[in-house]
Order: C-alpha cells, then sequence, then structure tokens
C-alpha cells in the first residue's frame, strides 16, 4: 500500500485499475480525512470501495438500470461537491446512502408520479401479516444454488416488495444499517420502521420457505 | 405481566426480538413463548435465516462501463471546481 507523500494534493487522473476495494475491515475514516483535506486519490478509494453498495442499493428502489447509474453519479457527484460539509457526525456510509437513498427516491417519484399510489402510501395492516408457510427449511438451502443463482433469488425477491417495504430492509437488513439511522435517512417515526421492516422481513420468509423448506415437509404441520 | 401473549404479539414483537431490542423482562417472555410454540419456534427461525441469507449477499462489481462514466464524471467535476477544500472558520 502506497500513501502519497504527506503535503501532496493530488488531483490526478481517477484511475479504475489503480487499486482495487479492499476487502475485509475497510477504516474509512482516515480515507475521508485525507479527502477532506484535499486528495483525492483517497477520494477517489472511498468511490471505488462503496461504489458497489450505491448501486446495488439504487438498482434496488429504482429497479431501472438507467436511474440507478444516474443516482450512483448524482451521488458521489454530491458526495464531492458537499464533503466539506461533512462534519463526521455519522459514518461517511451512512452519509452516502442517505444522499443515494434521496436521489433514488426522487427518481423513483418522478416514475411513478404519473400513476398508482405514492410512496409513503398508508400501509395495510392486515393481509401483509399473514404468515401462510410454516416449514423448517432444509440444512443451507443457499448451497443448492450457485451464487449467481442464489443472488438473482434474492435480488427479485427483494424486488417483490412494496417501495415502502422494499427501501427499509435494504437499509436496515442489507446495508446494516440502523433502525435509527434508517429512520433518519427515510424521514420516518421508528415505529413506522419497525412495522415496515417486519412486513418486509415476514414477506421475505414466505417467499424463501417456499423455495427452502425442507422437502417432503408441505403437509408440516405440529399440532 | 398480565397479559396473554399470543402468537399475533409474537409476530408483532418479532423484529424487535430479533433485534435484541426488547427490555428484558418481555424477551424472556417470548423465549419461553417460542420455545413452547412450535409455529413461532419455525417463524423466528425461518426469519433468522432469511435475514442471514440477506446479509450475506456481497454487491457485484459496478459493470466496468458505468464505473468508468462515474469515474470521469468525478474528473469533469473535479476539474470545473478544484480539490474539495474543508471549510476553514473564518479568522
Ligand atoms: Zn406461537
Amino acid at each position: 500500500m502506497s500513501s502519497p507523500p504527506p503535503n501532496s494534493v493530488s488531483v490526478g487522473k481517477l484511475d479504475p485499475a489503480a487499486e482495487p476495494p479492499v476487502s475485509g475491515p475497510f477504516d474509512e475514516a482516515p480515507l475521508v480525512a485525507r479527502a477532506k483535506a484535499g486528495d483525492m486519490s483517497a477520494f477517489s478509494d472511498l468511490v471505488k470501495h462503496y461504489d458497489r453498495r450505491v448501486f446495488r442499493m439504487a438498482k434496488q428502489i429504482t429497479q431501472n438500470d438507467d436511474d440507478a447509474e444516474d443516482v450512483l453519479q448524482e451521488t458521489f457527484l454530491k458526495a464531492y461537491t458537499h464533503l466539506g460539509d461533512f462534519q463526521g457526525n455519522s459514518k461517511f456510509y451512512t452519509w452516502l446512502v442517505r444522499i443515494a437513498v434521496n436521489e433514488a427516491l426522487m427518481k423513483l417519484r418522478k416514475r411513478r408520479s404519473s400513476r398508482t399510489v405514492p410512496l409513503d402510501e398508508p400501509i395495510d395492516t392486515g393481509e401483509d401479516e399473514v404468515v401462510r408457510e410454516i416449514a423448517v427449511w432444509d440444512e443451507n438451502p443457499e448451497q443448492q444454488y450457485s451464487r449467481d443463482e442464489l443472488g438473482s433469488i434474492l435480488e427479485e425477491a427483494v424486488e417483490s416488495l412494496k417501495p415502502a417495504y422494499r427501501t427499509v430492509f435494504i437499509l436496515r437488513d442489507i446495508e446494516e444499517m440502523s433502525i435509527e439511522e434508517t429512520a433518519e435517512a427515510l424521514d420516518l417515526s421508528i415505529s413506522a420502521v419497525k412495522s415496515r421492516l417486519l412486513r418486509a422481513r415476514l414477506q421475505l420468509r414466505e417467499k424463501l420457505t417456499r423455495l427452502f423448506k425442507r422437502k417432503g415437509d408441505d403437509a408440516f404441520a405440529y399440532l | 405481566m398480565t397479559r396473554l401473549l399470543t402468537c399475533k404479539r409474537f409476530l408483532q414483537e418479532l423484529t424487535d426480538y430479533l433485534d435484541e431490542t426488547l427490555d428484558p423482562e418481555v424477551r424472556s417472555e417470548l423465549q419461553r413463548h417460542v420455545n413452547e410454540c412450535p409455529n413461532c419456534w419455525v417463524i423466528c427461525n425461518t426469519t433468522e435465516k432469511t435475514l442471514k441469507v440477506f446479509k450475506g449477499m456481497e454487491a457485484k462489481p459496478v459493470p466496468e462501463a458505468i464505473q468508468k462514466r462515474l469515474l470521469d464524471a468525478l474528473e469533469k467535476r473535479i476539474a470545473e471546481r478544484g480539490p474539495i477544500c474543508e471549510k476553514k472558520p473564518q479568522a
């Protein structure tokens, strides 16, 4: 790992091949500090580390490849433009996610404005909570699928959720933000986040159970 | 606690139960229910597994062409605005 000489301010090329994203524990704080001090190679390392997660989130929320690319660009351009304002009260990634979610929701609203229900549609409390599939899963069912197959299954499952549930699930259970951070990013109350999360989790459980349940357990009943 | 714990209530508390944000008393009550109620045990267990599968899902790299356009757009912005400067308190 080479770091630039202490006083250098590099505005050089952002080379995609320069440094592969670091896997394992990633300490964003020093990179953020360097980027704030004007070191663009540090900013580009942040981009290369987080772009895939921002892009995935954008795709999951907008469900449209072109919109997702716009969201990806807008997010990092805004992050770059406003990095000087980033106070470090939250994690840089949390801040980035908040920008990305706003961009993605704006896209989604634009697309949906001509039709159907608004994003913050009132949540139906009855039907969504119903549990139909009660069956134990196979031992490690996910291993019956290739990485790509499993990836598609999970993506489809998430995309089948209503947007109001989907965004909450993505932030909390895929991006692993806290309930509070999720509430803040989506401008929702804690209790709204929790109730949407519950429905999202139960609906996904239902879908995956249909695929992953132990064979022969179709008539599974305890009572 | 006098409230009768039903499966419905367990379901309502499932998110807090899995996130371990319940107060210990409620949590141990729910724990007892899960141990006694096969249906809730299955729901709890399979929801937990659902979350685990999603947490293990790694994001695929951004397609090269898209990443290149992103870096190009950033470079353009950097050329226009210059590098980031932290706001300095006014002297
Ligand atoms: Zn029960």
